[in-house]
């Protein structure tokens, strides 16, 4: 669809080998698995089965990473195994530093499947032509929604595959190589509820932890709060450029109209006005073409990468939640400790000169105390240990990642503004150059007869 | 102009009631309408005068060129209205000067359109329709303040400025017109300096309003029950070429006005993209993608402004033509069925020559001799109105065919003149867009 070819019309929307990939971020695939290096994982979805309610991906991997019994195998995923998947991921404590590559959207072809009923419903009251070309057009909508769903998961994927960490978790693996349902339930709605229950819970605890917890790190702080706002100017723009997106194809719908009325009336037309009216509508019906080309373009470069980032934010959201969280605990083991040392006298003026000391050296503390501790206070203290750990590794992996998402992001939004910009100066001229020859060889030599 | 030929029946019969009989049978035209101070004109130009309806409406040395401008709103609160500078630059002779500027009302544009109707449409002219009222959005005028109505074209007022073009479109029409242009009542409507009378006729409320509306229910139902056997194929086929050229031209207007409503809201959507990449351009942290994001926010709102444009060239060029013509198609179908009453008419006096005549047969036979004379006088009354319906029929049979003739050719130089701006405007469209992308694509790639 990048290039807007009139061929996809004729392919069958039910089976699609989803030969562009608007999204990926991953050209090595072309790749033979026989020249695989070492150690490599790749992944794509190479098969795609839309049935009643579910789309069937057909996951492809070749790696030569020994932990996999073969070096190319496939298997066949449905939506809610990427989401079990994405879960194994985001509840991994060890992943606690790490951005979870954001999990794809639901596939929805309600609103397609909808305006192909509402279609048939009306088709007494449209030309042949018109219903034909209508049809076309939603099929190719069909298809182009299709397309994008598919990649959508395919990035995902890939982004697992690529990840240093990530791509030897035992998860993505049992994804990958097992041959049997994963038994991910789709999520009836006592489940939808939960989920929402969930939701619920997490933001609140997001605004509770963002009220009680002082960051004492300013980096994180800011991010925090840029990441917030970004995310939802991220949205709303998505949104917004997707509504436009949406206008700009209903607008070279309407197109269709006026060349079948231009058509209609060429027949009761005679002499040069038939020529002319029938020229006109051929003018009109290119014209569609070029505006849905366009819209399908914007839809491509500038909506999906904005709804992309917007998930991938919230996802870098995630992992400062978390790490807030990580910081609360790393509070409390603080805090208990200092109850611990209260309670006992005989340590009790070591322990003011500690907890003055522990945060710059904790290991300093350990070898004073070791030995006239109480064994309360003594695991207090390696909790205390442990949270002050997991919160400094924390803390820089996720500045690593940080940076890291930022780098993408920025990359990511040139090349598709780049395209964007290609595109819509490509799509312009060539309505342009056709609008020319059109006047300049037919209609303006059909004005005067 | 014949005045002469002015039959006494169609002497001035105002305020015909439809219940009220008149004297004289004659139940078809005063049922229909309320004015029929009718003088049937001969024509005065040859056809080789046909005017062209197109931009520059020059035919030889004769010109003239009307323009309707700036729609001002006089006096305060419901008594106010707008009124219109109209501007017109003419060498016809008829006319005392070679430019004038009248101000006038909307409802001086309904009268004179009111007057020309009732002057031409029994010779079978094809009188342009005057545009249609807009109550609710005068009533808007109205209330709103005095600078919103000055400024015309602010956002709720759009329709001020649709109604503005529609005007001049009439007018221009008008003028092309070979017979009309001269006629005295527009040469008044044009050139002087004091306000015409108020055309009382036009309002929608008034009680002659109400008339006129029992007057059309009147003239459906004789539209709809009276089937005229036509003689003149002619005539039949061109009927029926008219009802499918109107119907195509429905399909189409309504096609072209989703067009619009569609590009005006995709210039509103791409507005609030604008923002939005203004507002992520403010909150974006990376300097370079900043800068790109607020130069794509500059570009979509020149684009916004485009759309506009856009939308607006579909409007007034595309629908606004369409539209035109469907009030045409529909001032032609009036001509035609004009011409039904005229035959009605003749076939009514022909009825009445053959009672006439009979009677008169009658008296004879019974010898009352008396009365001989006096029916013998009605006999050749009955003749002579015969006659003078056929020579009616006839021309205003022979004025369509005419009118006709100039009406497709300016129909067709109207639809293609139309198509070719449009699509030329639309290429002008194209190349601003590629220039504002263009313009964009350095800053997409300075991103570092």
């Amino acid at each position: 669809m990048m290039d807007g070819d009139d061929d996809s019309g004729s392919a069958s929307p039910q089976k699609i080998v989803p030969d562009t990939k608007p999204n990926t971020e991953n050209p090595i695939k072309d790749t033979q698995p026989e020249s695989l290096p070492d150690n490599t994982l790749i992944v794509e979805i190479s098969d795609a089965l839309s049935e009643k309610d579910r789309v069937k991906f057909t996951v492809h991997t070749r790696t030569t990473m020994p932990c996999f019994a073969k070096q190319d195998f496939l298997v066949v995923r449905q939506f809610e195994e990427f989401v079990w998947l994405h879960d194994r991921f985001e509840e991994n404590e060890e992943y606690a530093g790490y951005i979870i590559p954001p999990v794809p959207p639901r596939p929805d072809f309600d609103a397609s499947r909808e305006k192909l009923q509402r279609l048939g419903e009306g088709e007494g009251c449209m030309t042949k032509e018109e219903f034909k070309k209508m049809k076309a057009e939603l099929e190719a909508e069909y298809l182009a929604t299709f397309k994008k769903t598919v990649a959508m998961h395919e990035v995902f994927l890939q982004r697992l595959a690529q990840h240093s960490v990530f791509r030897t978790d035992s998860h993505l693996k049992v994804f990958l190589e097992y041959d049997q349902d994963l038994c991910a339930k789709p999520r009836n709605t006592k489940s939808l509820f939960g989920g929402l229950v969930r939701n619920l819970s997490k933001t609140t605890d997001e605004l509770y932890l963002g009220a009680t917890v002082r960051d004492v790190n300013d980096f994180f702080e800011n991010e925090l709060q840029f990441l917030n706002e970004y995310h939802s100017h991220l949205k709303e723009g998505a949104s917004r450029s997707e509504r436009m997106a949406k206008k700009h194809k209903e607008l070279a719908d309407s197109y269709i109209k006026i060349s079948s009325g231009l058509i209609q009336l060429s027949t009761i037309e005679q002499g040069s006005m038939e020529k002319f009216c029938a020229k006109t509508a051929e003018t009109f019906e290119k014209m569609r073409n070029m505006e849905g080309r366009v819209a399908s373009d914007q839809d491509l470069k500038l909506v999906d990468t904005l709804r992309y980032y917007q998930r991938d934010s919230n996802a870098a959201k995630a992992l400062l939640v978390r790490r807030l969280r990580c910081l609360a605990s790393y509070e409390a083991a603080n805090r208990n400790l200092e109850k611990a040392r209260a309670k006992n006298k005989d340590v009790h003026a070591v322990s003011i000169l500690c907890s003055v000391l522990h945060l710059s050296s904790s290991l300093l503390y350990y070898c004073i105390l070791y030995t006239h501790k109480p064994l309360e206070v003594q695991e207090a203290e390696d909790l205390q240990t442990k949270a002050c750990e997991k919160f400094e590794s924390m803390s820089a992996r996720g500045k690593e990642e940080l940076i890291s998402f930022r780098k993408r992001r920025v990359n990511a939004f040139k090349k598709s503004l780049i395209e964007l910009a290609e595109l819509e100066v490509k799509h312009a001229k060539t309505q342009y150059d056709y609008l020319k020859v059109c006047l300049d060889e037919n209609l303006l030599k059909l004005q005067e007869i | 102009m014949d005045n002469n030929t002015l039959p006494p029946l169609f002497d001035n019969m105002d305020n015909v009631d439809i219940s009220s009989p008149s004297d004289e049978p004659e139940i078809f035209q005063s049922a229909i309408q309320d004015d029929e101070s009718l003088s049937p004109t001969t024509k005065e130009e040859s056809m080789e005068d046909v005017i062209t309806m197109t931009a520059e409406r020059e035919t030889g040395d004769t010109f003239i060129e009307i323009t309707v401008e700036e729609p001002q709103k006089i006096g305060d609160g419901m008594t106010s209205y707008l009124a219109y500078k109209v501007i017109t630059k003419t060498n016809i002779a008829k006319f005392k000067r070679r430019q004038s500027t009248v101000l006038r009302r909307f409802s001086d544009f309904l009268g004179l359109h009111e007057q020309l109707l009732e002057r031409y449409l029994r010779a079978g002219f094809i009188i342009p329709p005057a545009p249609s009222k807009n109550i609710i959005g005068a009533t808007k005028v109205k209330m709103g303040s005095q600078q919103t109505a000055e400024s015309g074209n602010a956002n709720g007022l759009e329709w001020v400025e649709n109604r503005r073009a529609s005007l001049e479109r009439f007018l221009n029409r008008t003028a092309a017109h070979p017979t009309l242009r001269v006629d005295p009542n527009f040469i008044n409507f044009l050139e002087s300096d004091h306000e015409l009378p108020r055309a009382v006729n036009t309002a929608a409320l008034s009680g002659a309003g109400v008339m006129r509306l029992l007057n059309k229910v009147g003239e459906t139902v004789n539209k709809i029950t009276y089937k005229m056997d036509e003689n003149d194929s002619w005539f039949a086929d061109k009927i029926s070429e008219i009802e499918a050229l109107d119907s195509h031209y429905q399909k189409l207007h309504s096609a072209v006005k989703s067009l619009v409503s569609h590009r005006q809201e995709l210039a509103s959507l791409t507005g609030g993209v604008a923002k939005s990449a203004a507002m992520l351009s403010t909150c974006e942290e990376h300097v370079g993608l900043s800068k790109a994001l607020s130069q794509l926010a500059d570009v979509e709102e020149k684009i916004e402004l485009l759309r506009t444009e856009q939308s607006n060239s579909d409007f007034y060029i595309l629908s606004e033509m369409i539209n035109d013509y469907i009030g045409l198609l529909s001032a032609v179908k009036a001509v035609f069925h004009e011409r039904v009453k005229v035959f009605q008419n003749w076939q009514h006096a022909q009825m009445q020559l053959t009672k006439k005549r009979e009677n008169k047969a009658k008296l004879e036979l019974s010898q009352r001799n008396d009365k001989i004379e006096g029916a013998q006088k009605e006999v050749e009354e009955w003749e002579a109105k015969v006659q003078r319906c056929q020579k009616e029929f006839d021309d205003i049979s022979a004025e369509i065919k005419r009118e006709m003739e100039r009406f497709e050719i300016n129909r067709a130089k109207d639809f293609k003149a139309a198509i070719i701006k449009y699509l030329q405007d639309q290429m002008a469209h194209q190349q601003q867009i590629m220039k504002y992308w263009e313009g964009y694509l350095p800053a997409a790639k300075e991103i570092a």
